[in-house]
């Protein structure tokens, strides 16, 4: 029986690898109201986030670091997912972010385009790659919401 | 050359699959693989003769302190030491670098004092001088590496002076695979009052080591690297230094008489081994070194210089791949350490994992060696006297389709 060739396209999908090569609202902010720094000291990725948040709302976000693809492209897509949203909203965005990612849910309809990560569920060791940036943000999000409730990755 | 089909057979873990393909183990300087001899020396121990050492009269207290015993005296032949007392155990490389940090470091240094370490440590031989330097005003000086990937000797040579009490240096890079000349540090050392100690984790498993001849004062290495179970290091002391040094553990088994207030320690190296030590793994350790033994360290040596050239050959034919550390397999070992161009590391490794490839990615536990050679972090493979061509070929074409994914997402990008 041939042995079937491994298949990524789940895993790297195109929206992902469109992020990694052209990051969305990398740099800085001027006048930021938080300057948030996050590592994964296993691996060594770095994600740093400016926000300004105004109004229980952020009102810009920047992002900059350096890791791997999945990392780099989920801070990418946090900056256009969470610009112009409350942080309540934000809270429940992360908490069914790490949903899909940690227990396997089904992606819940307001992660739109976040759904691309659904196939790093099926790589363990990787998701706290794609939680790095939500887990920098939770500071800013935990200022507004409660904690969430249950394990944290 | 090694009969590397035979030498498998003995590997039970080396025969399964990993994604649906057969597992290509090459993650050796992590940890290694166990032999069935090791494993069944590990299940006869505890089915046979399972006994507390050193203080039961009884028949199994006797064979258990005989045979662990047995395996002190089979590690200074192996590493070449004169004394099977000058031979400590540890729970690994990490704990026997701590020992020496503590044991003679406190006692030994004074504020500016210099010990003397090169960036390409590994952590476990940075941490704990960093603590000592804390502790006693003692101060870091650390050699840096060339644009090959080898100790700047003679920055080493300009830095080593009257106020180097120690030089500590790893004998191969668990990154670069250099291969250091010891011997020579050991003299320049020396000759400037200095002491020398050898981390052998990366050597130990894969070089003959003779102590005497390196000239060496301290050597360190774990029992996991080649072939024996997890739990068991080694400290080696040149003769007389353990005597001269204070116990790093109190407890059981270091005492000689214990009065209210003082109590005299054991003889070295019992000194050292406070509190019930890793019985079964150390005697299992034996058989790895049995094995080992049976093999021939020199035949060891060869068999990885041969695959770490053909593997150094197959990674370079692809393009923009960086292999960092020398190229000659003559000055290096087998621990292979290289970044994919436009893939980071840990990218690497998911996808040559999906072909049952396992190779590190990271830091290596090395984060000043990475800044030094301006990565995040690299891939790694690793060697043993178990692995074969064909399975760097396998490494080869997963990494090429690594490239591929990566390189899709390029072309892409470039018409949008």
């Amino acid at each position: 029986m041939p042995i079937p060739e491994p298949q990524f396209d789940d895993l790297y999908r195109e929206l992902l690898l469109d992020h990694m090569r052209h990051p969305r609202n990398r740099g800085a902010l001027e006048n930021p109201t938080h300057r948030l720094d996050g590592v994964n000291p296993v691996c060594g990725d770095e994600v740093h986030i400016e926000v300004a948040v105004g109004d229980s709302e952020v009102r810009d976000i920047a992002f900059s670091g350096l890791g791997c693809s999945i990392s780099q492209s989920s801070a990418s897509m946090l900056t256009e997912n969470v610009k112009g949203k409350k942080l309540q909203d934000i809270a429940r965005l992360r908490d069914h972010f790490q949903a899909m990612l940690v227990d396997g849910a089904d992606p819940a309809p307001d992660l739109g385009d976040l759904e691309a990560f659904q196939g790093v569920a099926r790589f363990p060791v990787r998701v706290k790659c794609a939680m790095l940036p939500w887990k920098v943000l939770d500071e800013v999000i935990e200022g507004a919401a409660p904690a969430p409730q249950g394990d944290r990755q | 050359m090694l009969d590397v089909e035979r030498i498998r057979e003995d590997f039970p873990i080396l025969h399964q699959q990993v994604n649906g393909r057969p597992l290509v183990y090459l993650d050796n300087a992590a940890t290694t693989q166990k032999p069935r001899q090791v494993i069944d020396a590990l299940v006869r121990y505890y089915e046979t003769d399972n006994a507390n050492i050193h203080r039961g009269i009884h028949a199994l207290a006797v064979r258990a302190t005989e045979q662990y015993e047995g395996v002190r005296a089979k590690v200074a032949a192996h590493i070449g030491a004169a004394n099977p007392s000058d031979v400590v155990f540890t729970r690994n490389t990490t704990e026997s670098i701590n020992l020496v940090a503590r044991a003679w470091g406190d006692a030994n240094l004074r504020p500016g004092d210099e010990v003397v370490l090169s960036i390409m440590e590994h952590h476990s031989n940075i941490i704990p001088w960093q603590q000592l330097a804390k502790r006693t005003g003692a101060v870091l000086r650390y050699v840096d590496i060339t644009g090959e990937g080898e100790l700047a000797i003679d920055q080493l040579r300009a830095i080593i002076g009257p106020r180097t009490k120690l030089v500590t240096i790893v004998h191969m890079s668990n990154v670069l695979g250099t291969i250091n000349p010891v011997g020579d540090i050991a003299e320049m050392a020396h000759a400037a009052g200095a002491l020398v100690l050898v981390d052998g984790a990366q050597s130990a498993p894969h070089l003959p080591i003779d102590v005497r001849s390196l000239g060496c004062d301290f050597f360190a290495f774990s029992a996991h690297k080649m072939l024996g179970p997890t739990g068991v290091g080694v400290l080696w002391a040149r003769p007389g230094l353990l005597e001269s040094m204070d116990p790093f553990l109190g407890g059981g088994e270091m005492i000689s008489i214990v009065r209210p207030e003082e109590s005299t320690w054991a003889e070295v190296p019992h000194k050292f081994e406070a509190g019930t030590p890793n019985i079964a793994d150390v005697i299992a350790f034996g058989a790895a070194l049995d094995y080992l033994g049976g093999i021939g360290m020199a035949n060891v040596r060869r068999h990885e210089e041969h695959l770490a050239g053909y593997a150094i050959d197959a990674l370079r034919s692809i393009e923009g791949l960086k292999v960092h550390g020398p190229l000659d397999p003559e000055r290096r070992g087998g621990a292979v350490s290289f970044s994919v161009p436009g893939v980071h590391p840990h990218d690497v490794s998911t996808i040559v994992d999906s072909y049952g490839v396992a190779i590190r990615a990271g830091h290596h536990c090395a984060q000043l060696l990475m800044r030094r050679l301006q990565v995040p972090a690299t891939n790694r493979a690793s060697l043993y006297i178990y692995n074969r061509e064909q399975e760097i070929d396998a490494l080869v074409e997963a990494l090429h389709e690594a490239t591929r994914i990566f390189a899709r997402a390029d072309s892409r990008t470039a018409v949008r």
